[in-house]
């Protein structure tokens, strides 16, 4: 490959050189072509993904009885107290409060019930609570970065927490991710298991951010991004972003678009 | 302000991003490989490495199983968070080690249609790999539903024999994942996945 996998000796221009050239790329595709809508496994300026993508196609399966169902967790789980970030350890965490809210949906717009949210996160100076983090930004003693919610009858989950800071990573020299919460969900169905990170809006650092870059179609990028809410800001108390996720479609009702059999 | 108002949503499935290195805080948890304590009778160890293209081992992926109990059937009960011990809730999730391995304690999964080959569903996440990543981990016995599984013959031979477990002296099963490369494992997309 002559890239070395987390060895940071590339700069960001040639970084963003490669990030165009793949874009270019992409955007000759032909017409008929479907929009990449999820990130490339195969993605270089990723150097971690280098020894890391699978390199033949995913192989079809249609999904048996396992895969189509999902763990089913519950209170006995999951306390309401873990989707508020802001109160785990004693004290206020420093930086900017805000609240995140919104919806997760199947693949067909129906409300994904009861389910689990997982989230985690950097504290407001972009420092994790890791010991693979030696990022010189101070720890926030009151603040660990991880929550859980369950999915109310809507499909709506909200946190509150702190805004993350952007933080320095050893892609390349001088790459630094865009503030980002990870975010774990599951849906109805194994199938529609996933972990992906949910951004700000005008981050100046989505254009140099290889992780953010991946996924080749704009209009999909673009849904990763929060959407600051006033109607969920709080008077006298914090901000409030509003993002919903949509998963793939679920199988358990899916009929098959060639022959109207049910999967 | 109406935030209750919604319109109507784009529903392209919402894109998946790698799950990074930061994860340890959030995501593994305390019973989290045990899907059944280690005294239950038929308790076996479900363990293996994950190797990356270069045959190195990954030490930071996590992974997830989820699978039917003895019987074949696939519980409701909650409780995979908050073990009781007791309750077979059929998932499990692990970070492996700093050698790349993992161990669940779990009991083999029963056919969940008679005849058909019974297997724990896998899915891989870890630094590096962009979006999460599905398998399936058969059990090796059942040579004439092996035969007969639609996914593993779909496959090539030397394809299928990644995703059948060995079956160890001490009645536990052996799974490895390889990212990458030769013996690379299979991977799996269902229909109402994006192509890409």
């Amino acid at each position: 490959m002559g890239v070395d996998a987390d060895a940071a000796t590339s700069t960001q221009d040639e970084i963003c050189a490669e990030m165009a050239a793949l874009r270019a790329g992409y955007e000759r595709r032909g017409s008929d072509t479907e929009p990449e809508t999820q990130p490339r496994l195969d993605y270089p300026p990723y150097r971690s993904s280098l020894l890391r993508h699978p390199t033949k196609d995913l192989h079809h399966a249609d999904p048996e009885t396992i895969e189509l169902e999902a763990p089913v967790f519950g209170q006995r789980d999951v306390g309401a107290l873990e989707a508020d970030l802001t109160i785990q350890q004693g004290g206020e965490p420093l930086g900017e409060r805000m609240i995140v809210t919104g919806r997760v949906l199947d693949g067909d717009g129906r409300p994904v019930r009861r389910q689990l949210v997982e989230i985690w996160q950097a504290n407001a100076a972009g420092r994790y609570i890791h010991q693979r983090d030696q990022h010189p930004a101070p720890i926030d003693p009151n603040f660990t970065g991880s929550g859980r919610c369950l999915t109310g009858e809507d499909g709506s989950y909200l946190f509150t927490t702190i805004k993350p800071g952007p933080y320095p990573w050893k892609n390349h020299r001088n790459a630094w991710r865009p503030a980002h919460i990870h975010f774990s969900l599951f849906g109805t169905d194994f199938t529609q298991r996933m972990v992906t990170q949910m951004y700000f809006p005008g981050d100046p650092l989505f254009a140099l951010d290889p992780i953010y870059q991946s996924i080749l179609e704009p209009a999909a990028r673009d849904r990763l991004v929060a959407a600051y809410d006033h109607g969920v800001t709080r008077p006298e108390w914090c901000t409030g972003y509003r993002w919903d996720v949509v998963l793939t479609g679920s199988h358990a009702t899916w009929t098959e678009p060639d022959d109207g059999g049910v999967a | 302000m109406t935030s209750e108002l919604t319109p109507t949503p784009d529903l392209t499935p919402t894109p998946g991003q790698t799950v990074g290195p930061f994860f340890g805080t959030a995501l593994p948890y305390a019973g989290g490989t045990d899907l059944v304590g280690p005294h239950h009778p038929r308790a076996i160890r479900l363990h293996g490495t994950v190797f990356d293209g270069a045959g190195a081992v990954v030490p930071d992926a996590l992974l997830e199983i989820w699978q039917p109990d003895e019987e074949g059937s696939v519980t409701t009960e909650p409780g995979s968070l908050r073990r009781d011990g007791w309750t077979f809730t059929g998932f499990g999730r692990t970070q492996v080690d700093g050698v790349g391995h993992y161990t669940f304690t779990t009991v083999d999964p029963g056919a969940t249609e008679p005849g058909r080959a019974p297997f724990v569903a896998m899915t891989v996440f870890a630094r590096g790999l962009m979006n999460r990543l599905f398998t399936r981990c058969y059990l090796p016995e059942d040579t004439v539903a092996l035969a007969a599984d639609p996914l593993l013959a779909s496959l090539p031979e030397d394809r299928r024999a990644t995703l059948v477990a060995r079956r160890e002296t001490d009645g536990g099963l052996r799974f490895d994942v390889r990212l990458q490369g030769d013996a690379e494992t299979v991977f799996l997309a269902y229909p109402r996945h994006a192509r890409h």
